[in-house]
């Protein structure tokens, strides 16, 4: 997996000619990062417990004690929205790599073995993705209970089919290519063609597909726990976060804005990063 | 008209800017006339400028250039200081283009009639009526067939040779001064090639139009040109009346582009032992198709009863114009396609229908190459990895080993090993194909399947190629099976030849006799339309009564 590897070497060195990005790139890349620390050291940053009352003032203000204010119970919105972090991203990029390297390993088989497979398979899961995707996680969630593998194989489950598609269209066009024929004459298997030929052909859009499915399934996470489907209470990720807080919001009440603003710092930050991926890595078949 | 020149260009320069900023001049200061009524041609090979010339003649270069210097006169319009609102009323009623792909600059989803008017219609130049006799007219000039009503037809239902002389009627609609031709015969057969080149030809001395021809085939420019401009790398070489370049050129470029011309003929390699009695490749009686299968036999047929025998060390050509199955011949031997009859023998022992029936041996053996270099190349691997698949693959090499062998196969192609390092998008054409044939080496295979390998190269790359190809033989004892529609690259290195009609083999020869010994009516039509390097050939082929009842009957 050198492609792999060259991506991650992208981070390190980004001035490094061939990788260099611009700086809109560097931004959103920057916030990423900074999210994914807040993910993973959130909890001893906190300053309070994320579940305790703190405060008798509920939908407080921004003061020194509590920085984004006090939510609807008078807890502490600052250490809520660290915790919620490791629960949106975490739950997120779990499913987002499970749903793309499902897809676009399905993808790719498809695209190579061609015939029945294909046509079953693309026609199975282009009926799955007629299913709206709210009301797939309402029914998944009635059904067996809200816990975070269920919802993050939910949501893998609603992207999956997407990704399989993206994928698929773009392995079949290179499959076309000569040097596709001269690997097969040559007696290649049919992993090899998959690994070395293909997937290096469509690196470069399927990682753009990849970030802009991460967004649309934070996007979907916190419209589930807006609708308290998501993760239960006393724990709770950024879009429960606002659906707690949402009666402060008539008042402009900080609890309900801050939360928003991180919802929205983090897809437009991805999106951000997308657009600018470093030319090596995102016209790697040109 | 009394005006000296017609058409003037006087030291023209474009420049462009590259993608990391830096400005280079890609025209250095060409200038030429067109006198009236005649056509002057831009001759080079691809990347000497010649059709950046062109475009620049209406005013428009391609994105990223622009005119930097010089003047360019049409009539009394002065080309260079026109706006963009002018410019837009300059094309079409005086200077118009005829490109290089008929095919891809017609738009697929409406009528032939409304996109050859469409000038009139946008500059406004006559009635809908009016402009619709005129094309009725154009067409008849031009040799079309059905006149009448071939305007009611949507462009897949005409030919490609069809489509390029409809393209010079869209030109010729709006009575331009000027008509420029983007390479108008290059993508066409030899067959076609002459129908378009009489008509053009006959439209233009009729209509008094000068004209500008781009190409890179000297033999068509002898027949349409008045006067030869020999281009490279943007400059001007030498140019002169046709007859001067053609017999007495003074610049050593045009002397060598000259050069490739001249039939190189292939001695046959000396073989030791008795070749004569141990055939490489037989293949009997081959039928091969596409499509889905109906009562084992495929939708679409292509090759029909296909035999032959290719003895070790010898070079089997195959010719035939575009749709004759050369190319599914080549795909039906390589076991791409799975014939649904017949079968092959390599070295008396039978082929596997497709690539999973034979052994690794047997694909070791035979190799393919192809038309279109960058296609065949995986452009996210360095050249090290695509040459050390298949010295891994079927030698099991490791380490340094490979990598001397790398080395080592690439000299053998004449390229630096430093190359190695690169991706193929980093190489040009010609290198490319260089890797593409050291890819086939690794096998060290004994036969090489070389489907039209030199038709999108330029005539000296395309040369370099072939001396190559024959250098490679002699060391490595090979067998080429060489598929191609231009007969003198064929002449160049086969041994023998097999002609294609429609998916079946309608005659084999001995190359080198091929003019002389061909009997059936179609390789004669093949071997006489092959443009001879001379002004008048074009007129005797006409006037030779066999010749015009072959292309009647088609």
């Amino acid at each position: 997996m050198k492609s792999v590897l060259s991506f991650f070497s992208a981070f390190s060195a980004p001035q490094n000619t061939g990788y260099s990005f611009n700086l809109v790139g560097r931004v959103g890349l920057v916030i990423i990062l900074f999210w994914m620390t807040v993910a993973v050291f959130g909890t001893w940053l906190a300053p309070y417990p994320p579940g305790e009352i703190v405060d008798w003032d509920y939908l407080g203000p921004v003061t020194s004690k509590f920085w984004l204010g006090t939510d609807y119970l008078g807890r502490d919105m600052f250490s809520r929205i660290l915790l919620g972090a490791r629960y949106t991203v975490g739950i997120a990029l779990a499913a987002v790599v499970l749903a793309c390297s499902l897809g676009i390993v399905l993808g790719m088989i498809a695209a190579v073995v061609g015939g029945w497979f294909d046509i079953i398979l693309s026609r199975l899961l282009d009926a799955f993705n007629g299913i709206p995707s709210l009301l797939f996680g309402l029914v998944v969630v009635a059904g067996v209970g809200s816990s975070i593998p269920v919802l993050i194989l939910t949501l893998t489950a609603i992207y999956m089919p997407g990704s399989y598609r993206f994928a698929r269209a773009l392995a079949v066009n290179v499959n076309t290519m000569d040097f596709i024929t001269v690997a097969r004459v040559r007696g290649e298997s049919t992993p090899y063609l998959i690994v070395r030929e293909i997937f290096p052909n469509i690196l470069g859009p399927v990682l753009a597909d990849m970030g802009l499915r991460f967004v649309f399934i934070v996007l979907v996470l916190s419209g589930l726990s807006f609708l308290g489907l998501g993760v239960q209470p006393p724990n709770a990720d950024w879009g429960a976060l606002v659906r707690e807080n949402i009666e402060g919001l008539s008042f402009g009440a900080p609890a309900v804005v801050f939360p928003s603003i991180a919802i929205a710092s983090l897809t437009i930050s991805v999106n951000m990063f997308i657009d600018n991926l470093p030319k090596k890595i995102r016209d790697r078949s040109e | 008209m009394s005006k000296q020149s017609h058409v003037s260009v006087k030291d023209l320069h474009v420049g462009a800017e590259t993608d990391s900023g830096r400005s280079v001049e890609i025209i250095k200061g060409v200038s030429f006339d067109v006198p009236p009524g005649e056509i002057v041609s831009l001759i080079g090979e691809s990347g000497s400028g010649k059709t950046t010339i062109a475009l620049s003649l209406m005013g428009h270069t391609r994105t990223g250039c622009f005119i930097s210097g010089g003047e360019i006169r049409v009539g009394d319009n002065d080309v260079t200081s026109m706006g963009e609102r002018r410019l837009s009323t300059f094309r079409g009623t005086e200077v118009a283009y005829v490109p290089q792909s008929a095919a891809a600059s017609f738009n697929p989803s409406k009528r032939i009639m409304d996109q050859v008017i469409e000038i009139t219609v946008i500059h406004k130049l006559m009635s809908r009526s009016d402009a619709e006799t005129k094309a009725v007219e154009l067409f008849r000039s031009l040799g079309l067939p059905n006149p009448e009503t071939i305007g009611t037809r949507y462009p897949h239902q005409v030919s490609g040779g069809q489509l390029q002389r409809l393209s010079a009627a869209m030109a010729l609609i709006g009575d331009p001064e000027l008509i420029i031709f983007d390479e108008p015969t290059t993508a066409l057969d030899v067959t076609t090639q002459i129908e378009v080149l009489r008509a053009f030809k006959s439209v233009m001395a009729e209509k008094r139009i000068s004209g500008v021809y781009v190409s890179h085939d000297l033999a068509v420019v002898a027949q349409v040109a008045d006067r030869i401009v020999v281009l490279r790398d943007g400059e001007v070489q030498e140019q002169g009346k046709v007859d001067q370049i053609l017999y007495t050129p003074t610049h050593q470029y045009t002397k060598d582009l000259l050069a490739a011309f001249e039939p190189v003929p292939h001695a046959a390699l000396e073989i030791p032992g008795d070749a004569e009695k141990d055939p490489l490749l037989e293949v009997h009686n081959l039928y091969a198709g596409y499509g889905p299968m109906k009562d084992g036999e495929p939708v679409a047929k292509i090759l029909k009863d296909v035999s032959f025998t290719l003895k070790r060390g010898r070079n089997l050509g195959v010719i035939g114009e575009s749709g004759s199955g050369k190319s599914t011949l080549a795909r039906a031997v390589a076991g791409i396609l799975r014939p649904y009859k017949g079968y092959a023998l390599f070295h008396g022992e039978e082929l596997g229908a497709g690539v999973q029936n034979r052994t690794k041996k047997q694909l070791q053996k035979s190799q393919i190459v192809f038309q279109l270099a960058d296609t065949a190349l995986n452009p996210s691997h360095s050249i090290q990895s695509i040459l050390a698949r298949p010295l891994a693959f079927y030698h099991e090499m490791r380490g340094a080993q490979k990598e001397k062998r790398v080395i080592e196969l690439l000299d053998m192609v004449h390229l630096p090993s430093s190359i190695r390092h690169r991706l193929p998008g980093e190489l040009s054409g010609g290198q490319k194909q260089r890797i593409n044939l050291a890819r086939a080496l690794a096998a060290e295979p004994e036969l090489i399947l070389c489907d039209e390998i030199t038709s999108a190269l330029d005539t000296v790359v395309a040369a370099a190629i072939l001396d190559l190809l024959k250098e490679l033989q002699h060391d490595l004892n090979l067998s080429y099976l060489f598929i191609s529609h231009d007969l003198s690259t064929v002449e160049a290195i086969c041994d023998d030849v097999l002609v294609m009609l429609k998916g079946e083999v309608v005659e084999a020869l001995p190359a080198n006799e091929m003019s002389r010994k061909a009997k059936h009516p179609y390789s004669r039509l093949l071997i006489s339309s092959i443009p001879q390097l001379d002004t008048g050939w074009l007129e005797r082929v006409d006037a030779d009564p066999v010749f015009a009842e072959q292309m009647a009957n088609r």
